[in-house]
């Protein structure tokens, strides 16, 4: 065996390993894995999101205000005031400082993504694991469940919870559990989908066959042989779920079922109170929430593309390479020659050359 | 690029090359950067000739003949010249530096193919009339009904009965090989004067690959093709090859015409890949010495498993009835002692291997493994027999979790069945495992798609081995692997038989692999065991006509005698 030993050395594809851990998580992998437009598209969203995410993390140094102030030194501020040095973006019709608002929206906003993405992915992945795992009537009724829950606008049904919840006009955290959890109820669907669906695929795997033929039990198959391989695309729903959960809480504000503006900022809100300063020719009052709406959302379901690219190698950009360049892979395990033992085992081993010049002579 | 990329002067269609390859390279982008897959290869096919090219996977023998029907995907980059021939002599092109459009008049008219999985080259919601004509449609201009009468001509040509009302017949209304045969006539229709034919009979089973082989050979014959085959199987190759040229590792390292290269091969690399050939008749002497060290009471002792009408069904949709796998058989494996399965597709072998590890309900009859009846078994009850069981399954790339290593995959039995508490605790056994079947200890901390094919089947025959099993289910363990790797890992495996003496059920669809293995050898057909005896009873004389039409199917890689046995099988089926 000896001297099959560096043959394969060569033979076996490693993943380059240059950076370590670091540099095979999931983001970071694909970041370096990326070229061409795909990168650009890639590093487009990281920046917007990542910006976003900054905003939202150091939004009480950023805003010059509160986002409940109406006047500073017992000075009110003036509504509809055009942007000025103080008060770069404006004013609103209710007399906040536009900058300041815009700023702790993205804090509203992240809140929302995260509760709303973290309650939905654990729910959603074990249901769906659960349920492919098993099948049977438990399957059957989550299917027909999930697919009920799709027959739901999402808006409307956040309409309904943040009623349920708060009555309509909320708090801070009563409106961000209310669009939460209405987009966690849509979204678990989501997430219950395509894990069920790999789960599905998984199952028939052989590896899970051997787990099973073993004698392993159901959840240590569920758990460490489907769980972690059915996982691949969850990065990319959850990017897509971020923005679409924006959408909704934006969609919230401006129907009036958002949160008080003495609670918390909230982008879709001050868009509602905007709408007639539009026909005015006050536009700065909607435009920068609006702005916000969209690159947040562009930023992210730009991650989220690109990732879906990346992970599929039939989409994949690669470097050109000149003509019948690069080496031949080693392909071969037995190089010519290295083949000692014939077929017939043993009796192989013993006569060097088990051809022999007449072929057929092994025959009986 | 020395050829001019298209030249109208005749030439005599008789006598010079349908195609000639020049010093062609091809690489493809990868993630990893450059790989080249063909290096620097001249062949050349002359017309009416049956052209193998045989090598191991990742040989470069597919790229090399998707080249000439510039097949190539994007991320190839290709060097040298291509110089394909219509079959008149009237034009020639250098298809490497052809435009689309050109290409589509040269692929079908001059050059056309046969792919290696019928059931997915057909269009299924068009008739196969439609798609032959539509063949033809697109390079003359004739008429709708022109065409059909053309196809209806051709279907029967190649041995479709019954074309006038079989050319409007679905995809899913034919079998397999006649699948085979339609694609054959599709690429036949335009009459061109070469076909590049890659894998044709991989995917079929060997009785009906012996009458695709036989079509092919008369596509040469009355229709003066040239042929282009890729094979892997050096049977296919004796059969219908009249030249051969063996690549290895991206370049041609041999080329001969068939009889010269199959007794006389020059390199050692196409010598040892005709050694690595099982051939019927090697495992005799193997068999016999076992039988030898048995004693008379072995005989007397309960067998590990016994079926007896064993039946298995699956259930049917809804208002249709259940699917029937296995038909009631019987058979015994005892203590120490190797059966070889045998069947073609769908004939209830891998079903039956199943059922005997618990992954299959049995239905009807009788199975008992380890003193367990299987009848009606519940997993709770089952359990306790697994740990004496091994599996080792068909596709290596597949029966690993490609998150773990291979030690921990190795060593998933042993925690499970808590002989170690962890993969970390079971690491000194797993190594001895992997030392027992000839991998390296290193190679423990691999992850499974850093091994090759035959090192991951290798490191699955470790983990069916693992808990010491009494009985080991091998399901196709080498069908998935290069014929050279093969013949590794059924050495490995015969040794591993003897130094820990499990029983084993082997199954297989190649007589040639069970034979090498099997004390014992049972043939399956269409769900019922139709003979059983040892390996001289069953392959020395067979008793039941299918058998015999099996054994005579089976082409063997020997062109002298391949001749012969085609004669045999004739007279046999006729």
């Amino acid at each position: 065996m000896n001297t099959t030993a560096p043959k394969t050395e060569a033979l076996s594809f490693k993943t380059p390993r240059t950076g370590g851990f670091f540099s095979r998580l999931p983001v970071v992998h694909q970041l370096r894995q990326s070229m061409g437009w795909q990168r650009g598209m890639l590093i487009t969203g990281l920046v917007i999101t990542g910006v976003f995410v900054l905003t939202a993390l150091l939004a009480p140094l950023i805003a010059p205000y509160g986002f409940a102030q109406r006047k500073a030194d017992s000075l009110a501020f003036g509504t509809q005031q055009p942007p000025s040095g103080e008060h770069l973006w404006g004013t609103t019709v209710g007399g906040y400082d536009v900058f300041s608002r815009v700023v702790w929206g993205s804090q509203t906003a992240l809140f929302v993504i995260v509760i709303a993405v973290v309650f939905s992915i654990f729910l959603g992945v074990l249901l769906g694991l659960v349920s492919g795992y098993f099948g049977g009537w438990l399957d059957r009724v989550l299917v027909v469940l999930c697919d009920a829950i799709y027959a739901f606008p999402s808006l409307l049904l956040a309409i309904v919870m943040s009623i349920v919840i708060s009555g309509g006009r909320s708090s801070m955290w009563g409106g961000i559990l209310a669009a939460a959890i209405s987009i966690t109820v849509v979204f678990i669907p989501q997430y219950f989908r395509v894990i069920r669906a790999e789960t599905v695929r998984i199952k028939a795997e052989a590896y899970v066959e051997s787990a099973r033929v073993v004698g392993a039990s159901s959840s240590r198959i569920m758990f460490r042989h489907v769980l972690r391989n059915a996982t691949r695309t969850l990065p990319l729903i959850f990017t897509l779920n971020s923005s679409e959960a924006i959408l909704t809480l934006a969609g919230l504000g401006f129907l009036g079922f958002g949160i008080e503006p003495t609670a918390a900022a909230e982008w879709g809100f001050d868009l509602n109170k905007a709408v007639s300063d539009v026909s005015t020719g006050i536009w700065w009052t909607a435009l920068f929430p609006g702005v916000a709406i969209v690159l947040v959302v562009l930023g992210i379901t730009l991650v989220g593309e690109s990732l879906n690219d990346l992970a599929d190698p039939r989409l994949r950009g690669r470097r050109a390479v000149s003509a019948a360049s690069g080496d031949v892979a080693e392909t071969s395990v037995v190089p010519g020659g290295t083949l000692t033992a014939g077929p017939g085992g043993l009796d192989g081993l013993e006569t060097p050359d088990p051809i022999g010049d007449e072929p057929g002579e092994v025959r009986s | 690029m020395t050829q001019t990329p298209a030249s109208d002067t005749p030439v005599d269609p008789s006598t010079t090359d349908v195609v000639s390859i020049k010093n062609l390279s091809v690489s493809f982008s990868t993630d990893r950067g450059a790989v080249k897959a063909v290096d620097d290869v001249t062949l050349s096919v002359r017309p009416g000739e049956v052209l193998a090219i045989v090598g191991e996977s990742g040989s470069g023998k597919t790229v090399t003949a998707k080249t000439i029907l510039g097949l190539l995907p994007e991320t190839a980059t290709t060097r040298g010249a291509v110089v394909l021939r219509s079959k008149d002599g009237s034009k020639s092109n250098d298809v490497i530096s052809l435009s689309k459009k050109q290409l589509r008049e040269v692929r079908g008219a001059d050059v056309s193919m046969v792919f290696q999985e019928p059931s997915t080259a057909l269009n299924p919601v068009y008739k196969v009339g439609w798609q032959i004509a539509e063949g033809i449609r697109a390079h003359s201009n004739v008429s709708k009904k022109e065409a059909r009468e053309r196809a209806i001509e051709i279907l029967g040509r190649v041995g479709i009965p019954e074309p006038e009302t079989r050319v409007d017949y679905y995809p899913h209304q034919f079998s397999g090989g006649q699948k085979q045969r339609i694609i054959i006539a599709m690429a036949l229709v335009l009459d061109p004067g070469l076909i590049v034919a890659d894998e044709p009979t991989t995917a079929l089973d060997v009785t009906v690959q012996a009458e695709i082989l036989d079509l092919l050979r008369r596509c040469r014959d009355d229709f003066g093709t040239a042929i282009v085959l890729i094979t892997h199987n050096m049977g296919v190759v004796a059969d219908l090859a009249d030249r051969v040229a063996v690549m290895y590792q991206g370049k041609l390292i041999e080329e001969a015409e068939t009889t010269k290269l199959f007794a006389h091969p020059e390199q050692d690399y196409t010598r040892a890949l005709l050694a690595a050939v099982p051939r019927i008749g090697q495992g005799l002497s193997q068999t016999r010495a076992r039988t030898a060290e048995r004693d008379a009471e072995w005989q007397a002792k309960t067998p590990l498993v016994s079926a007896r009408d064993l039946r298995i069904e699956f259930p049917g949709r809804m208002g249709r009835g259940g699917f029937v796998a296995v038909d009631g058989i019987s058979f015994d494996i005892r203590e120490g002692e190797v059966l070889g399965l045998v069947g073609e597709s769908g004939s209830g072998k891998t079903t039956t291997g199943r059922a005997i590890a618990g992954l299959n309900r049995v239905t009807g009859g009788s199975l008992t493994v380890l003193g367990q009846e299987m009848n009606g078994v519940k997993e709770r009850a089952f359990t306790r027999v697994r740990k004496d069981i091994g599996f080792v399954f068909q596709d290596p790339a597949s029966s690993f979790n490609p998150l773990l290593t291979v030690a921990e995959c190795v060593a998933e039995p042993l925690v499970i069945h808590k002989r170690a508490a962890d993969a970390q605790d079971a690491r000194a056994r797993v190594d001895e495992l992997l030392e027992a079947v000839q991998l390296p200890r290193a190679y423990g901390d691999r992850y499974p798609h850093e091994l090759s094919g035959g090192q991951r089947q290798r490191a699955s025959l470790a983990r069916g081995i693992a808990l010491d099993p009494r009985l080991l289910i091998a399901d196709e363990p080498t069908s998935a692997l290069d014929v050279s790797v093969q013949a590794r890992v059924l050495e490995l495996f015969a040794e591993l038989q003897k130094e820990f003496g499990f029983a084993c059920l082997f199954i297989s669809h190649d007589l040639a692999v069970v034979d090498l293995l099997a004390d014992r050898i049972a043939v399956l057909y269409k769900g019922k065991l139709v003979e059983e005896g040892t390996g001289l009873e069953v392959l020395g004389s067979p008793k039941d006509p299918y058998t015999q039409r099996l054994l005579a199917s089976l082409p063997v890689p020997d062109p002298v005698e391949q001749a012969q046995r085609r004669e045999a099988l004739r007279a046999l089926v006729s």
